[in-house]
């Protein structure tokens, strides 16, 4: 009897184990969908493989600017994956002689992008948690992102960095993160 | 010190105010008795009792309510109102702010209790009153006359040279026409105006001149002395004002003319030295200095725990001390403790004071251990932002200090600094010019970025990354007195520059 429980109650448990995954895979495509006015990746449609280059952005030698660096990075099709290809570059952990201006364990969440080129790009909290506090670091961090995107995607024309799926203020008191910003490779050495 | 910090928390004050600075000292020397408001109106004149308490200059609310006809309300959680006409006023206790139709107006001390009565400083009545008053209100403070309505009070400053022949000079502000007419032993002077913002001095009785005195609001006599033969009187339009000159000769005074009178102010040597005591003539009367950061937000922090923060608001403080002590010039600090002030806090409080210079101190951080050097920042605007500032929101016809309606342009709060950007970048250089050689610069001694707490404020506005506290040998270096009083002394005469450029008018 206690066995034949047993499975009754593994079997139920796997029943609401099935059915949560499958609403909170609709609410997910259902939150993706209304929040997506232009180009919505709903499936990730990567070439495994397949690889372009593109320009990302890490400290310079003197701290004080970004140095751009060509690098290959995973071919996503269409605007917004290779968006997100982009970014899961720029914010990847390097090793010496370059340095990521993107505090580590930092997560791409989601990113967006509007049919009139602004994207929005939402990150874990420890962007703003493991972050210095500095307005040089704020700056760099702020536009490794904007110009990776800008640099590399004619279609984005400006970039607003999200937290944890909302607009914030500043990273760390310092530069407007309430709109998007446009490219500014006077930041780049 | 004192008397321009009076004259500088004024915020009517105008570059006329000059004037009243120098006659400040005079009408306070002569008003030993208990000090007191004179309010002018076309119905006359009246005194209300003022208490003085430090810097402040107080007076009963109940008082301004019998003379300006408006009514006091007690309201809920302490607060009370005054009600004019419709129009109210809402005051808090301990609250150095009022708020007028949603408003928010600052005034320099909150409203405090005496015994049942309330004292409010005096400028609640041009910053506060004049909001909804039916006609102009004119505080003159330095003079403590209140001016009702449109009446002509000129400024009069008077000097007096007790030789043979004998000189009184009277300056006028505005320009103002006068007559002057002998009667027996008297020479009267008319003056062309509803009354007289003046302080007559005290002369030495001699054989030409034996006093000077008011005759009635706006007539000044002469009282001549047994020696007095003739008297030669003569005008010359000054810039803003008017100068009059009067020579008393006497009997056996020599036939020739007098030497004429001087063909500028500055031909004879001013009462004061105004290019020091007039920091209204430059444009730049307030200064909000905004220490970064504060109470949980430490900013930066040094290696050898050194907090932007505190190093913030030390320099800060030293700054302040100098500017104040040294020029005259307010200087607001948008935080004077530990504490977390919100970014837009910080530009409210610059906003709301008129204060005519921003500047938010920082300390940097890098992810190279090796940057090292200080930054001045100012605004940039990307498109989406300048696209909004051009999509003017209009203008609006708003009550101006002093009665009256202004037309106002109406800019978005968050894009205030847009207009000022030029003279933010002014600025910048004169500030990278004074610090150069002194405190080591970044090899980007300048940048622009769109920092939020700039993009509001409503006044040229900068932010001085003083150097970089990840910096080992930076960290000491900044903690030091010799760093911040350097750095002081170099802000101090950039502030200075800028002051001197704005007053040329060639920025």
């Amino acid at each position: 009897m206690p066995r034949r429980n047993l499975i009754i109650v593994v079997g139920f448990l796997a029943l609401i184990a099935v059915v949560a995954v499958g609403i909170a895979i609709a609410v997910s495509r259902w939150n993706r969908g209304s929040r997506t006015p232009a180009a919505a990746a709903v499936t990730p449609p990567v070439t495994p493989g397949r690889r372009i280059k593109a320009r990302l952005f890490y400290v310079g030698a003197d701290g004080t600017r970004l140095a751009g660096v060509e690098r290959e990075v995973a071919y996503g099709e269409g605007t917004v994956e290779q968006a997100r290809q982009i970014v899961e570059a720029q914010i990847a952990p390097v090793t010496e002689p370059l340095v990521s201006a993107v505090p580590p364990a930092t997560r791409l969440r989601a990113i967006f992008v509007t049919e009139l080129g602004n994207a929005y790009v939402d990150f874990s909290r420890e962007l703003v948690m493991g972050h210095s506090g500095g307005s040089t670091d704020e700056l760099l961090t702020v536009y490794s992102i904007v110009n990776a995107l800008t640099a590399n995607l004619p279609a984005v024309k400006s970039v607003q960095l999200l937290v944890d799926g909302k607009q914030l203020e500043t990273l760390a008191g310092h530069v407007d993160l309430r709109r998007p910003l446009d490219r500014n490779l006077a930041w780049v050495e | 010190m004192k008397l321009l910090r009076l004259s500088s928390v004024c915020a009517a004050a105008t570059a006329a105010v000059v004037l009243s600075i120098v006659t400040g000292p005079r009408v306070g020397g002569q008003a030993a008795a208990p000090p007191s408001l004179t309010v002018f109106s076309k119905d006359g004149r009246k005194t209300l009792p003022l208490t003085v308490n430090g810097d402040q200059e107080l007076v009963f609310l109940d008082d301004l309510a019998s003379a300006f006809q408006f009514t006091i309300r007690d309201e809920s959680f302490g607060t009370f109102t005054v009600a004019y006409k419709g129009k109210t006023i809402l005051l808090t206790p301990d609250q150095p702010l009022v708020s007028i139709a949603g408003r928010l107006v600052s005034l320099p001390a909150a409203p405090t209790r005496a015994g049942r009565r309330w004292l409010v400083p005096v400028e609640f009545t041009n910053r506060a009153l004049a909001l909804v008053y039916d006609a102009r209100l004119d505080l003159r403070k330095p003079s403590r006359l209140l001016i009702v309505g449109d009446l002509r009070v000129p400024r009069v400053t008077m000097r007096f040279e007790n030789a043979d022949p004998a000189r009184l000079t009277v300056d006028l502000v505005p320009r103002t026409n006068s007559t002057v007419a002998q009667d027996n032993n008297t020479l009267t002077i008319r003056f062309d105006a509803d009354g007289l913002d003046a302080a007559v001095p005290a002369i030495q009785p001699g054989p030409l001149v034996q006093a000077v005195r008011v005759l009635d609001p706006a007539t000044l006599a002469i009282d001549l002395g047994p020696r007095f033969g003739s008297y030669r009187a003569s005008t010359q339009p000054l810039d803003t004002s008017t100068r009059l000159t009067i020579d008393v000769l006497s009997a056996q005074s020599p036939s020739q003319p007098a030497p004429p009178p001087p063909a500028a102010p500055d031909t004879q040597p001013p009462p004061l030295d105004l290019s020091t005591l007039n920091p209204g003539a430059g444009g730049v009367r307030t200064i909000a200095i905004d220490p970064g950061h504060g109470g949980e937000d430490e900013g930066v922090k040094g290696p050898r725990g050194t907090k932007e923060k505190d190093l913030a608001l030390a320099v800060a403080r030293r700054l302040k001390a100098a500017i104040e002590g040294r020029l005259g010039i307010r200087v607001l600090l948008t935080r004077d403790e530990d504490r977390n002030v919100p970014l837009d806090g910080r530009t409210a409080m610059a906003n709301n004071n008129k204060a005519d210079l921003f500047i938010s101190l920082h300390a940097n951080a890098s992810f190279r251990k090796t940057a090292a050097g200080a930054s001045i920042l100012y605004a940039s605007f990307d498109r989406e932002a300048e696209q909004a500032a051009r999509a003017s929101l209009g203008s609006e016809r708003l009550p101006a200090f002093g009665g009256g309606l202004r037309e106002v342009d109406l800019v978005f709060w968050e894009l205030a600094q847009i207009r000022h950007v030029k003279h933010s970048a002014e600025l910048a250089m004169f500030l990278e010019e004074q610090l150069h050689d002194k405190i080591p610069l970044s090899a980007h001694a300048v940048d622009r970025a769109p920092l939020d707490v700039l993009e509001s404020a409503n006044m040229p506005a900068v932010m001085i990354e003083m150097g970089y506290l990840t910096n080992d040998e930076q960290e000491n270096q900044m903690a030091g007195a010799d760093f911040q009083n350097t750095l002081v002394q170099a802000v101090f005469d950039a502030v200075l520059r800028f002051r001197d450029t704005m007053r040329s008018g060639t920025p």
